[in-house]
């Protein structure tokens, strides 16, 4: 099915992307020629065929409960977090104002 | 003495055990052709100071007699690892000055083997493309050139072809790749070069900035066979971080390598014979035959009956985890920041990802958001899942008769830059014969096979059953034995 400019404007919404409707114009054509292309897997015949979920069979595990278990990823790392933020301030993440 | 530049990952190791030269002038020698090659663009950033630290502690291990696996041996690290206090951006704007305080797994374990690292290898933007064209940082130039006279600047290949250029270019021994769709395999057939993608799981994925997670896989790229097994011995091993890590020993791939392919059968798949192909590429195919059988394999046809929905449900499942994973660029935590006067928290988003993100990395999100989208997604999502499912089943039943594919590793050779950047579809179709094996996890490995009639160099690529990947250097061994490929680029850079 083709999309047309104001799903193209709906996606970059979705997305967080802004654009221009110049851009809106030309994605219009690019989206439609690589959608137009992969729907012919509809053909296939998939009755019976379970979605890949694993593409090597793998079990989930779980890690030790215990505070610290890696000092890569545990805790006390503030300032490692924030020292690549581009706006941190008193310790924390920096945003616009989100309430009036 | 032979010029060090020269030298594969095993000469240099061997050599330096050997006390036949210094880590230190290894080191220098390569620094001195990094900073000459600006031309090729193949660095992001250069750490020659990296390097010659790594060496001095190889020269020093020696004479304490502590040796590592890779002491002395300067390597250069694809810019989608992060390293730590270097820059990493995986070729974009929106990652541009972001400086890790960590350590990927796969660099950390190289660097712990004791190799150097020359610099941060150039690559597509957040590693989607096939020719080096999307890196904000530039174009990549491969080292290559046609022989019709003319001046054209050739693809290096991509996503790895920062890598690929500068392996081929003598600017570093080996490298690491990363490979979703292809990124390792194609540039080294562009170029000349060997690169092998383990099985999915293999390398952990821990630290590397994510693409397709459940494709994303890296691996080495380098001249030999000889020196990818060596490479991939010191970057593969179960993680604890990595969700999808396979908790298995990793063999001694070096130690094990035979040519001798007696026993074994060779599957060639009668998909990949594509109408109106290159007559080059199915003729370097068919010398490959020649040459396994040569080496003691027996061949058979076999099929892949879905290899033609391959491609298209790559270009659902990679953009809708592409879509999912760059949801984290979001102008607060880390990365570009665009705020415009008197914007909201939405617009800051909006505002940032517009520019922090290329044309092409824009298309990939909007695509996988919209094939992920209420309505849309059992359509297109859900249906390249279950298209997913059988292409892995067509490799099941393959290797049900044989132990090892053989197929050409692109169709074709390297293009010139500009030369398809209009047509993103026709980029996209240059990872046909690369992209199945990513679908179903499988290990696949390019070797250097001939010249075309141009003077550029084609890649054979073998294909193997999951956790096989000894198979496949053994097949890619056998091929590089006979083929006995020693062109290389002539330096113009």
């Amino acid at each position: 099915m083709a999309i047309d400019q104001a799903t193209v404007r709906k996606i970059a919404s979705l997305a967080r992307i802004a654009i221009s409707d110049a851009e809106a114009a030309a994605m219009e054509g690019e989206l439609n020629g690589i959608l137009g292309w992969v729907e012919q897997l509809g053909e296939v015949d998939v009755t019976g065929v379970e979605p890949m979920t694993a593409v090597i069979p793998n079990t989930l595990r779980l890690r030790d409960d215990v505070v610290d278990a890696d000092p890569l990823t545990g805790g006390n790392r503030r300032d490692d977090i924030l020292a690549n933020a581009p706006a941190p301030q008193h310790g924390f993440f920096g945003v616009p104002k989100v309430i009036e | 003495m032979t010029e060090l530049t020269n030298l594969t990952v095993a000469q240099i190791r061997d050599g330096h055990r050997a006390g036949e030269f210094s880590a230190v002038e290894v080191a220098e020698a390569f620094n001195a052709n990094v900073a000459g090659a600006k031309a090729l663009n193949a660095f992001i950033v250069e750490t020659p100071d990296h390097a010659i630290a790594a060496a001095k502690t190889a020269d020093a291990d020696r004479a304490a007699g502590t040796l590592k696996p890779l002491s002395g041996v300067p390597i250069g690290m694809k810019d989608l690892f992060a390293t730590s206090g270097v820059q990493t951006t995986a070729a974009s704007h929106m990652l541009e000055g972001f400086v890790p305080r960590y350590e990927s797994t796969v660099s950390a374990k190289l660097w712990d083997a004791g190799c150097g690292m020359l610099g941060k290898l150039n690559l597509d933007q957040f590693a989607m493309g096939s020719s080096n064209e999307t890196s904000y940082f530039g174009n990549v130039i491969s080292p290559w050139k046609r022989k019709d006279g003319g001046n054209a600047a050739l693809a290096p290949g991509g996503s790895s072809g920062g890598s690929s250029s500068a392996i081929a270019a003598r600017l570093c021994p080996a490298a690491t790749g990363t490979d979703t769709g292809g990124s390792i395999r194609q540039p080294a057939a562009f170029t000349g070069i060997s690169g092998i993608k383990p099985t999915y799981g293999r390398c952990s994925r821990w630290g590397i900035v994510a693409f397709a997670s459940s494709l994303d896989q890296a691996g080495p790229m380098a001249r030999d066979v000889r020196d990818c097994a060596i490479m991939l011995e010191n970057m593969a091993g179960f993680d604890p971080k990595d969700a999808t890590s396979l908790n298995m020993a990793v063999p001694n791939w070096e130690a094990a390598l035979s040519s001798d392919l007696k026993g074994k059968t060779v599957g060639i798949p009668k998909e990949y014979r594509l109408e109106g192909i290159d007559p080059d590429i199915d003729a370097m195919w068919d010398a490959g035959i020649a040459m396994l059988k040569d080496a003691g394999a027996e061949v058979v046809e076999i099929s892949l009956p879905h290899t033609k929905y391959a491609l298209p449900a790559y270009y659902i499942i990679a953009p809708a985890e592409a879509s999912s994973n760059l949801a984290r660029y979001d102008g607060v935590r880390y990365g570009l920041r665009d705020l415009p006067e008197k914007a909201g928290l939405q617009d800051m988003y909006a505002a940032t990802r517009a520019d922090g993100f290329g044309p092409e990395v824009k298309r990939r999100i909007m695509i996988g958001t919209y094939v992920l989208s209420a309505g849309f997604y059992d359509a297109y999502y859900t249906q390249a899942q279950k298209v997913r499912t059988l292409i892995a089943r067509d490799f099941e039943a393959a290797f049900g008769v044989c132990d090892v594919i053989l197929a050409p590793t692109a169709p074709s050779a390297a293009f010139g830059l500009g030369e398809k950047t209009a047509d993103p579809l026709s980029m996209y179709l240059n990872d046909v014969f690369a992209v199945p094996a990513s679908l179903a996890g499988l290990p696949a490995m390019s070797v250097p096979a001939a010249l075309n009639r141009e003077g550029l160099p084609l890649g054979l690529q073998i294909i193997g059953k999951a956790f096989d990947e000894q198979g496949v250097l053994n097949a890619g061994l056998a091929i590089e034995e006979r083929a006995g490929f020693n062109a290389r680029a002539e330096k113009w850079w």
